[in-house]
């Protein structure tokens, strides 16, 4: 039962340090007006917001200094990151970049990606969007069909994305491609690409979700242009890296934090006689952010020690995504009121923001499925 | 806590789990729940020093960390074994004072007390009233026999005399014996819970239907991981009070590792019992002396409703902009 373990890590003095800096930051654009927590999530894209961020040195810290990082642990991300998401901060700007674009950039890139990239994600200058997913290739990853052919000095990629998170307002994706035969288990052949937005050969289409948020994108490659130091790692290690990423994308506070303002603003809704069934509400729903917070506490040690705890990831995630789903169908039944967007009142504009945003949060990053699926696996049940 | 400590946890707590895994038998189980003592059993446990793994050293205990020591207890619970071991533990490091036999600890007003586990056995029962913590010795108690849903000892008790006052300590607050309950019995169900889920997925691998193993279907595998979800959140917050044994913000750990663990318990028992179909509802298999437990200690000293009102009812009083600093402490 070892992978379902969770051991106690104690946050580092610096990480504690990290977390009054940044609720001192966060207080002062609170001051200034310069967010509305309850209409953020960490995919609201706040170009300026992530600029003062990095400015203030809170991006990329855990990579070198002289990339943009602080050479900090992965314990002080995590309380950075939690900090942003429960203060409801639009952090989307910076956020895959700060994720998992730039950790990757910096293992598997090359020098040159390494130098001329990090830097500026690390000042919050440079923005990153996720080319995994193609009109069929969804949880079955393995069937990406985008190729990219060898040619001088470099790549040239055709094929198609969807899904990417603000393709629209970034600066590059990592595009993960085919380059040769997939072989028996259907992992091999697949290579990672760092594409700026900008060049030849591509067309950004955008999709409107029902919220009426363009943050959604198509991306189209025709006879895109990649310098041959653009890539990611070797040729033919894509999937490797791609599934190491998803410990990074799975157990992080984005993924039971997404709608916390909404259970802050039901808290002062209700105020300070709750009745029974409201208290006893409230009181399981802390109890399993507690546990929750605990878990993704622990997996951040996990990876900050290297491991690669894929199994107690999907754990949070699978946990971490139903709490956050059964938050508005909770509020809505122990603090009823029509959710209105753009409402003045805080709560309302919550929980209308929150209920049109819940069912993305069991898809992206990985479908509930396919994470009980490893979960299964890891109970050797498959 | 050093490298020799956590040798020294390792040990014991290794010692315990062969303990536990070669004499708990099943007739064993089937005899304590027909509410025989297991007297043996329990002379095994105090020579391995069990009961005193949390008391400190210049009493006469182990002094393990308390997170270790707790990691007996769950052992305990992931065999079922039919003995107040926390209770004794939790009493001896509450007193600091190893007690003769078998403890117990419970609410009593007027020279009664009810519902005290393992109470007729027991050599000590520490009771909380109105006025503070008295101790009673095994002659001045007398009782008539209840049991749990487990079947497990749930005595009604006359207690002769005022008993010997002792003093309630600070970081207990208005809770007290309430909260020491909470966790030991959301530590126990982390590891009843456990079980039930190990033996729910050794059914799915052997048990054969429509010509293969039903593990091989989607929806028992999702129905198993559901159930592993809770029992990892289940031994993560239960761990996260255990840690907080003896310090200030003991309770509200405590009350949340209670309200946690005990949903978990009724998820995990349906879905083990799902899995195991009816053979798993019979007397001849196993599942039932966890799943029974389950039923019994998630609303032993408070259910999770219980607490889920205390800890709901704090939250709303302190306001929304205070939950998140107050939640990142209690969980750190």
């Amino acid at each position: 039962m070892g992978t379902f373990d969770f051991q106690n890590v104690v946050l580092p003095a610096a990480a504690e340090q990290a977390r009054h800096d940044i609720r001192a930051f966060l207080q002062a654009e609170l001051d200034a007006g310069r967010f509305k927590p309850h209409r953020c999530s960490w995919t609201s894209f706040d170009r300026d917001f992530s600029r003062r961020l990095g400015e203030a040195g809170f991006i990329g810290v855990t990579w070198p200094e002289r990339y943009g990082g602080k050479d900090a642990s992965t314990l002080t991300r995590l309380v950075i990151t939690e900090e942003l998401l429960a203060a409801g901060s639009p952090c989307g700007a910076h956020w895959i970049a700060d994720r998992q674009s730039g950790p990757q950039i910096l293992r598997h890139g090359s020098q040159r990606a390494r130098d001329e990239i990090l830097p500026r994600i690390a000042r919050g200058e440079c923005f990153f969007g996720i080319g995994m997913s193609e009109p069929n290739a969804g949880s079955d990853l393995a069937a990406v069909r985008t190729k990219a052919s060898k040619v001088d000095g470099g790549w040239r990629i055709d094929g198609q994305k969807i899904w990417t998170t603000n393709a629209h307002q970034v600066t590059y994706m990592i595009v993960l491609a085919r380059t040769g035969d997939a072989g028996p288990d259907r992992h091999g052949g697949l290579t990672q690409f760092i594409v700026a937005l900008d060049s030849d050969g591509i067309d950004v289409r955008g999709i409107s979700d029902m919220a009426g948020n363009h943050e959604f994108n198509e991306v189209f490659f025709d006879n895109c242009f990649v310098p041959d130091d653009m890539m990611v790692g070797n040729e033919g290690e894509g999937w490797t890296m791609v599934t190491g990423e998803l410990a990074f994308e799975r157990s992080g506070p984005d993924r039971f934090l997404s709608d916390y303002q909404l259970l802050a603003t039901l808290v002062d809704e209700i105020g300070p006689e709750p009745d029974r069934g409201q208290a006893q509400a409230i009181g399981r729903m802390v109890a399993q952010l507690a546990s929750l917070r605990r878990m993704s506490v622990s997996v951040a040690g996990l990876l900050d020690k290297g491991e690669q705890p894929t199994v107690q990831a999907a754990l949070v995630k699978e946990m971490g995504t139903t709490f956050e789903q059964s938050l508005p169908e909770i509020a809505r039944t122990i603090a009823p009121t029509e959710p209105t967007l753009l409402s003045d009142d805080r709560y309302v504009g919550a929980l209308a923001e929150t209920v049109l945003r819940a069912p993305s949060f069991s898809l992206r990053g990985g479908t509930r499925e396919i994470l009980k699926s490893m979960i299964a696996r890891g109970l050797g049940l498959r | 806590m050093d490298m020799a400590d956590n040798d020294m946890a390792g040990i014991i707590n290794e010692q315990a789990q062969r303990l536990f895994e070669g004499t708990v038998t099943r007739d064993q189980l089937t005899a304590a729940d027909n509410g025989d003592f297991q007297a043996t059993l329990w002379a095994q446990v105090g020579e391995a020093g069990l009961p005193l793994a949390l008391l400190l050293e210049e009493a006469g205990g182990i002094a393990l960390d308390p997170v270790q020591a707790f990691e007996l207890i769950r052992s305990a619970a992931y065999y079922a074994v039919p003995l107040p071991l926390g209770e004794t533990m939790l009493v001896a490091a509450l007193l600091n004072e190893a007690s003769e036999g078998p403890a117990s600890l419970a609410h009593g007003q007027a020279g009664q007390a009810s519902r005290v586990p393992y109470g007729q056995a027991c050599s000590r029962v520490l009771v909380e009233n109105n006025n503070g913590w008295r101790v009673f010795e095994r002659d001045q108690i007398t009782g008539e026999a209840g049991r749990n849903l487990a079947g497990e000892p749930r005595d009604a008790l006359h207690l002769q005399g005022d008993g010997r006052s002792v003093e309630r300590p600070q970081w207990l607050g208005d809770e007290g014996l309430a909260a020491v309950g909470a966790l030991l019995r959301a530590v126990q169900m982390s590891g009843a819970m456990r079980r039930a889920l190990d033996l729910g997925v050794a059914h799915a691998t052997e048990r054969k239907q429509f010509g293969r193993p039903i593990a091989a279907f989607q929806a028992v595998q999702h129905m198993l991981a559901d159930a592993a979800v809770q029992v990892a959140s289940a031994s993560a917050i239960a761990d996260n009070a255990a840690q907080a044994w003896g310090k200030e913000d003991f309770v509200v750990r405590a009350a949340l590792a209670k309200v946690r663990t005990g949903e978990a318990a009724s998820l995990v028992a349906r879905v083990t019992h799902q899995v195991h179909a009816a053979m798993g509802i019979t007397q001849e298999h196993s599942l039932h002396f966890y799943t029974r437990r389950l039923w019994s200690w998630r609303d032993e000293f408070g259910s999770d409703a219980y607490w889920a009102e205390w800890i709901g009812q704090a939250v709303c009083k302190r306001g929304g902009a205070a939950l998140w600093p107050s939640l990142v402490a209690a969980t750190s």
